[in-house]
Parts: C-alpha cells; structure tokens; sequence
C-alpha cells in the first residue's frame, strides 16, 4: 500500500436534524484496493459513501481524494462514480445509450464513443444487448450496466451501494467473484457498502467495521476474522462463544484469565496490560474447538463436557456442549472431513474440548 | 457565499419542507389569489346590501341572510336542490357501481380501454350533453318521435321533460364518469387474497360480496357520492336546460341575482347558504357513515 | 374464482355494463346522427341524409370568431396550469413536507367547488378591483379548473420516479440543469403531454366560468349557448357539437394513452442524447 493514502476521511461527521448518522470517523483507503464499509443497518456506512460520492455534505471533517479537498466540489464534478442499490438505470434509454450517458461532455467522435461502448459491454459481458431497454433487463444484467457506465468514465474510485444485495444467492455469489476479478482488471479503488459480512470477507482487501455511526475496527479480513479486538466485530463476523472471565495476572506476553465455564485459560496479551482483577471478555470460535469422544483426563487446553444437541449441515455439524451449565452451551463446529461430522453427531454424549493458545479471543467491549 | 441567499440555499438544502412549499409557492400563490381570497370576499359581500345601480352599502349586516330566511321560495328550492344532487348522487353511484365492479373484477386484461370507453364522453362539453339530453327528452325529441313512429304511443309524452325527473336522469349521466373512478380505484386496491379468503372460508359468493368486497370499497363509494353531490347542487346549466319551472335549482336564483335581478349581496349571500347547506349535510353524511362502519365493524 | 367460459365471466354484470355504456353514448352519438339528417328537427323518422349542416357550419364568421377566441384561450391555459402543476407535482411526491395532506387537499378543491359559485366569486373580486371581463378572466379561471387535473395526471406519472436516477445523472457529470433536460423532463414527458392535452379539453369545453367571465368576445361553448334558442340554427349546432366530440375524444384518448405510457416517443430520445 503506498504512503499517501488515496481517499482520506478525516474526523468525518454527518447529522440530519438531531440524528448522528456519522460520528467522527477517520479512514485511509490506498489506490487499488478493494475496500468495504460493513456493518447493519443504520451504521453510517450508506451516509459514508453518499459523502464520498458528493451526494451530502459532511457536517464537520474533511474527505480528501487524491490530495483533493472535496468540500465545495459537486458530484458532477468529482472523479468518482456510483452504482446506486437499485441500480438507477435510465428507463428512457436502451443500454448503450446508458452506457454512453456520462460520455457527452467529453464530445467523442460517433466511431470512437461506440467503440468505448462496445468495450464496455464486453468487459461486462453483455454483447448483443445493446438496443435492449431497462425493463427487457434483469436484475443482474441492469446491475452489470450501471457498472459499465460508471466505469466508462474511468473514475478514480468506483462506489458500490450494496451492489448485490438484490440478486438472489447463486447470482450473489458469482457476482462476487466477478466483481472482484474486475477490479483487479481495471485496478481502480473499488469502495462499496454492505450489511453482509460474508460478502465482505469474501471481496475486500480491508474492511471497516462500522456500527451507530462510527467506525469499530480497520484491518483486513484475515485480521478482523481471527484477531478481532472488540465483541462487536467478534460477533459480526462469523460467529464466537463468549466467556466472561477474570485476569489472574500475566504470563509473559500472555494474560492468565478464569473463565466462567472454561477453567483458567492463557491469552495473548496483545499489548494491553490489566490489573488482576480486572473483568474482561474472551472468546473462541467454534472451528477453533477440537472435539474427541469421551471424557479424557483434562489437563491444559482441554475441558469434559456432554453433548445436548448437534445439527449436521452436510459440509460440517454443529455440536452443542454443556461445560457446566446446559443452559449456556459451548457451540464447536466439525468439518465433514472424511464423515468426521457426521459421526461427531452420533457419537458418545461425553466429550472433551481442546483448544490452542492462540486461538483465544481478547476482547473489549465497544465504547458506546 | 455570504449573506441572505446563502443562509436561504443552506436551509433549502436542509429541509425538504422549504423546498417542498418553495416549489409549491406560484401555484399555491395562485389558488390563493384566483380561489380563496374571491370566496373570502364573496361571504365579505353577503354582507353589504345592494343599492341604486352598482353601488353598495358596505356596513356589515345580516339583511340578505334575513331575507333568505323570510321568503319561502329560497328554502324551498335550496332544500329541492339538495334532495335533487342527493337522488343524482345516489341514483349515479348505484348505477355506477356494477361497472366499476365489472372491470374491477372480470376484465383480466386492457382494462384501461374499459375504463377509457367509458369515461371518454366525460371529458367532452358538458353543455352538449345537456342539450342532447333536452334533444332526447323534448316533446317532438328523439324518444317521443321514436315511439310513434314505431307505434308504442300515440301521443307524445309529457312527464319527461321539464321536470325533477329529467333533471335527475340528465345530472345522472352527465356526473357518471365521477362515479366510476373513485370506485374503480378502490375495489381494485383490494386484496384479491382477502376475497378468495373468504371464499375458502366457505361464505357464498354474495356473502363474500357483502361482507368483504362492499365494504372494503366504501371508501371509494363515499368519495364518489361526495364528487357527484357536492358540484351538483350549484349546477345551473342542467335545470336551466331541461328543468322548466319546476325543476328550477338554487344555481338559477344564484345566477339571477347576479343577472337580471341585480342583486350581488344577496346572491353572494345566496351562495353563502348553499355551501354551508352542503357542507352540513356533507358532514351528517360522513358522520352517518363513520357510525354504519362502528356498528358492523 | 374463475368460471371456465369468456360467458360466464361476462354474464349478468357484463350486459348491464354494455346497456350502461349505451345510455352513456347515447347523447353522444346523438349529435352526428342528426347532424347528418335532411330536416330541422331532431326527431325520428330519419329525413334523409344531407351536408349542408355541416357546411353552414363552416361557413359561419361568428362561429369561426368563436373557436380562435376559444383556442386562445384553451392554449395558454394548458401551457399556465401543466407548468404550474409540474412544480406542484414534483414538490408533492419528492419532498417529505410538514401538511402535505392538507395542501393537497388544498390543490384538489377546484374540484368540489361548484363552479357557479367559483364564477361569482371571481366575478365580484374582478369588478372590485377594477379589472375588465375578457378573454383573459375566463382563462384565469380556467387555470384554477385544470389545476387539478394536471396534478393528478403529473402525480400519477412522478410517482414511480427513482430519485436515484437524477442523482445517476449527476454522479455522471451533469449539472443539475442537465440533468432535467436529458433525464426528468424526457421521463416527465408522456405525463407534460397528457396534462397539455387533457387541460386544453377541459378549458375548451368548458361553459359555466366563460358565461360568468367574459367580455364581448364569446368562446365556442357561449357561441352554442346562444345558438340554441334558433331552431332553425339548430342542425348547424349539431355538426358543430359532433365537430367538437370528436375532437374532444380524440385528444382525450391521446392523453390517456400518454400518460400510461412508458415507452418514450422517438424525438424526446435523441434530444436526451444532448
């Protein structure tokens, strides 16, 4: 990643009326990446991009794009485009006309524009449907034309509104590979908004985690996935069993905690230096649980339990352990390695969890 | 950007009401200028009192409103007035709901040209459907001349022209098209799964009628009742054509005093009358329905 | 719900509404049936068929004088009430506004007011202020009249709109007055044209406010009107009236069509190109 970031928000801040909708939040994106604003509904992160593209105003803090201050610079006259949720197609015009709308002012010569017009179509794989109209169109396809005509434009960032969320799964799921492909492709700034962390995890290069306007946690999906700092985006991202505990002293760079269900465990520190006594909050994922039959002789990392329920979902189960308390399981997923779940989910009620070091969770609580 | 225009393009980016009104403002401007200041004025006018030629004497006072009251024939025929629209609005709106329900209900596809058909002699001059009206119902018009030359009748029928009851069969066509829509509009808003509901619930297709389908269009029933009635009770055109001397309208005394009779206060005073008389029964109307609805619903 | 055949579908329900629409055409069909026959009276038996009406018709000044007065007026009418009401359109379905109910309410009162009252009011008002009847009073109440049609006409047609899809356009370098010429106004179109069309009926047809309002010069309704107690003259109505119908229907149709269009007519497409 370069050293002057390409888009800056600096101490952004946005509210309509009394409503904070953006609550001073500070991000650097590089030229070329991948980036994603992700959290539920309500975040921020739709008002975020509305900013980035012009459409609003931030009400205190400064976006710069490229070096460039973009307070007074209207939408028409930044190097960015959007694609817009639903897509916003111009139903008076068929799809090249579409394609070809931003490109007035640039006053090309009839041969050269539907050159660039076919380009496009190409690049989005829609020869052929030129003359077509936006209501002879489905959902995909219209979505692949606001593409192209943002991209024609060569912008400097590209903005996605949710750009998948109104095709069905499979569609979703090709999509992303495809946009994803693209954007390597053309290797312009791709910054778009979802409420959906898989889709996130699975497109991004960095992802900002935002929630009641602010932004949570920056990192990259490996980082915010296995060393996530905060509970919020713990459990936002895929899913962790939570411990509440207490922190004996340290260890090294590890911190000695007493769990509620899990005994005494080692986690990394990660820099943070508590006071024993201290109440914090730990976490494990499922698939960071090694589950064996019966009740082995405990010692470190391990722990007996039985098992109350288990749900096999083809590709791994599911296996509900009661450490202690049957009201507050322990989840741990198998994966259906050579039948593995599927003989976790009809094998001895007794169990033994194990799990390493590392994979412990140390996390904060997000200030509110 | 400094100074009175700026602070007025930040509060108009602000708040979608500003901008709202702002676009609003010439029409509104003009309604307010071309409709609702010339009403005010009229009530201002029905209180003065009409002098020697065009002059009046401006001191408020209630003489016109007295003189309404004291003269039998006023009453009677604002009270005619209100009984005619009340039977056209109900004699329309009755007529009228079988074909809303039709197209609503059995036209599966261009219900458009249904609805295009039947409202297109609607948008045509009102003044020559009248005349036709006078043209069919006349002495040696369409229908008396139809039926001696077929041989039904001998001589020609009197009752139907110059009457209440041309009036009533006139304004009933002529006001139809304000029927239709409003209910149209509503029985297709309903929800077809609420009716086959209860249709699965085992009610007979009347019962499913009565039950789900009348009064789910209610209101698109009380708003046609209300387009029909309310515009009718000032109409003059209809009884001036086809009414004669018994189907005389407060329109017509309405248009007198401001014709020949020369009387502005008290036609102003006149038309005072007839919009608070509508309005009462507007609302002994609305009210009427509101309780019909508490005690089925 | 169905029952099988087009018959039974149709059924009872089906044949009142064809005797409905016979007794709502028969006025209207009246007029060019009679227009056509050899006799002075309207009345049957049929006398013959003739033109002459038609060509009295044509050949009257008055009448002449009568429909320019009225296409005078008709014109700026439509032109005054679709602008004034596209504004109120676009405000009434784009912004969230504070008693949006009750303007628009406000807006739809030219309506339930009957239009003799509406004629006295304006006629005291424009006596008071000293303002001369002519052809000009009739035209402004008529543009009180059509406003609410060309609301709701234009309403019905905004109401779809994507708001997204001006902000496309401005997201792709157009300036907001850009903007409207390449993408509200070509979408907004089949709905300017139905408003035109339908207010310029309306204000031609339109008898009760032009009896109250005008000067010396009559618009066509006022020309009828005083035709009407010469029964001689009364055939030379007929063709003028059945004139006037098929016009009226004509322009009519065409609006309703417009206004349910979605497609776009060829012109408006390449003037969206810029």
């Amino acid at each position: 990643m370069g050293e002057v970031p390409f888009i800056s928000l600096e101490h952004v801040a946005k509210s309509f009326g009394s409503v904070r909708a953006v609550d001073d939040v500070s991000l650097e994106i590089a030229q070329g990446e991948f980036f994603a604003l992700l959290g539920p509904s309500g975040c921020g992160k739709t008002t975020l991009l509305r900013m980035l593209a012009g459409f609003e105003a931030p009400s205190r803090g400064e976006i710069l794009i490229d070096g460039q201050a973009t307070a007074a610079v209207p939408p028409y006259q930044r190097p960015v485009n959007m694609v817009f949720q639903n897509y916003a197609i111009f139903p008076h015009l068929n799809v090249r006309r579409n394609i070809a709308f931003g490109l007035r002012k640039e006053k090309l010569a009839p041969e050269v524009l539907d050159r660039r017009v076919d380009d496009a179509l190409k690049l989005i794989k829609l020869e052929g449907y030129g003359d077509r109209r936006a209501d002879e169109l489905s959902g995909g396809q219209r979505q692949r034309v606001a593409l192209a005509r943002a991209l024609i434009k060569k912008p400097k960032v590209l903005l996605l509104d949710e750009p998948l969320g109104a095709l069905d799964k499979k569609l979703r799921e090709q999509m992303q590979l495809e946009l994803r492909q693209l954007q390597k492709r053309v290797g312009i700034t791709f910054v778009f908004v979802t409420h959906d962390q898989e889709e996130a995890l699975t497109m991004s290069d960095r992802i900002a985690v935002l929630s009641a306007g602010k932004a949570i946690e920056v990192g990259t999906p490996e980082q915010l996935y296995e060393r996530p700092r905060t509970r919020f985006v713990a459990d936002f991202l895929g899913t962790v069993n939570f411990f509440e505990a207490e922190v004996r002293g340290p260890e090294g760079d590890h911190l000695i905690v007493a769990t509620d269900r899990l005994g005494t465990l080692r986690v990394p520190d990660r820099g943070a230096s508590l006071a024993p006594g201290t109440r914090v909050l730990v976490g494990i994922r499922p698939e960071n649980i090694l589950v064996s039959p019966g009740n082995a002789n405990a010692e470190g990392n391990a722990v007996n339990g039985t098992m109350t329920t288990a749900a096999f979902l083809g590709d791994r189960a599911h296996i509900y352990v009661s450490v202690g308390d049957p009201d507050r399981p322990v989840l741990v997923a198998v994966q259906n390695l050579d039948g593995a779940a599927s003989s976790a989910t009809q094998g001895d009620r007794a169990v033994t969890l194990q799990w390493s070091d590392k994979s412990v969770l140390l996390l904060q609580e997000t200030q509110a | 950007m400094t100074g009175i225009r700026a602070h007025f393009r930040r509060a108009l980016m602000r708040s979608e009401t500003l901008a709202g009104y702002t676009l609003l403002s010439p029409a509104l401007i003009l309604l307010i200028a071309a409709m609702a200041t010339p009403l005010v004025v009229l009530v201002v006018l029905s209180l003065w009192t009409q002098q020697a030629g065009m002059t009046f004497d401006r001191s408020p006072s209630l003489f016109n409103y007295d003189a309404i009251f004291a003269k039998s024939i006023y009453a009677h025929v604002l009270l005619r007035s209100l009984a005619i629209s009340a039977a056209v609005a109900l004699t329309t709106v009755l007529l009228a709901y079988p074909v809303a329900y039709f197209i609503a209900f059995r036209i599966r596809r261009q219900k458009i040209v249904w609805l295009i058909l039947i409202t297109l002699p609607f948008w045509t001059s009102y003044l020559l459907r009248v005349f036709s009206w006078k043209l069919i119902l006349g002495y040696n018009g369409v229908i008396n001349s139809g039926l001696i030359w077929l041989g039904v009748i001998d001589r020609p029928l009197e009752f139907i022209l110059y009457n209440v009851t041309a009036v009533v069969i006139t304004l009933a066509h002529a006001w139809a098209a304000f029927a239709i829509l409003p209910i149209y509009v509503s029985l297709e808003k309903i929800d077809r799964s609420l009716v086959e509901a209860a249709q699965d619930l085992g009610e007979a297709p009347i019962m499913t009628f009565l039950r789900v389908t009348l009064p789910l269009s209610m209101p698109g029933v009380v708003a046609a009742t209300l387009l029909v009635f309310i515009p009718t009770v000032g109409d003059y055109v209809t009884p001036k054509l086809v009414g004669g001397a018994n189907g005389i309208m407060i329109g017509n005394l309405i248009q007198l005093s401001f014709g020949r009779a020369n009387d502005w206060p008290l036609g102003a005073a006149l038309a005072v009358v007839s919009m608070l008389a509508i309005t009462l029964v507007v609302c002994l109307f609305l009210g009427g329905v509101g309780q019909l609805k508490r005690r089925l619903g | 719900m169905t029952r099988g055949t087009l018959k039974g579908r149709f059924g009872v329900l089906g044949g009142y509404t064809i005797a409905y629409l016979i007794f709502i055409y028969l006025p209207v069909v009246l007029l060019p049936i009679f227009s056509f026959n050899d006799s002075i009276y309207v009345a049957f038996p049929f006398k013959g068929l003739t033109l002459r009406w038609w060509q009295q018709m044509v050949s009257q000044h008055s009448m002449l004088n009568a429909l320019v007065n009225s296409i005078q007026v008709a014109v700026p009418v439509a032109m005054l009430s679709t602008t004034l009401g596209i504004l109120a359109a676009k405000s009434l379905t784009r912004y969230h506004m504070f008693g949006k109910p009750v303007v628009t309410g406000f807006f739809m009162l030219p309506l339930v007011i009957p239009f003799l009252i509406l004629a006295i009011a304006l006629l005291v008002v424009l006596n008071f202020a000293g303002v001369p009847l002519s052809l000009w009073t009739v035209g402004l109440a008529h543009i009180v009249i059509c406003l609410p049609f060309a609301v709701f006409v234009l309403i019905s047609r905004l109401e779809g709109f994507d708001r997204h899809i001006e902000e496309a356009s401005l997201d792709l370098g157009e300036t907001p007055w850009m903007t409207f010429w390449r993408v509200t106004l070509p979408i907004a179109f089949p709905g300017l044209m139905a408003s035109l069309l339908l207010t310029f009926t309306i204000s031609f047809d339109e008898f009760l406010l032009a009896f109250f309002l005008v000067g010396s010069e009559p618009t066509l309704p006022l020309y009828i009107w005083s035709q009407l107690r010469f029964p001689a003259k009364l055939p030379a109505v007929l063709a003028l009236g059945s004139a006037i119908l098929a016009v009226s229907c004509l322009l009519v149709a065409t609006a309703e069509r417009l206004r349910r269009q979605g497609a776009m007519p060829a012109g408006a497409e390449r003037a969206a190109d810029g």
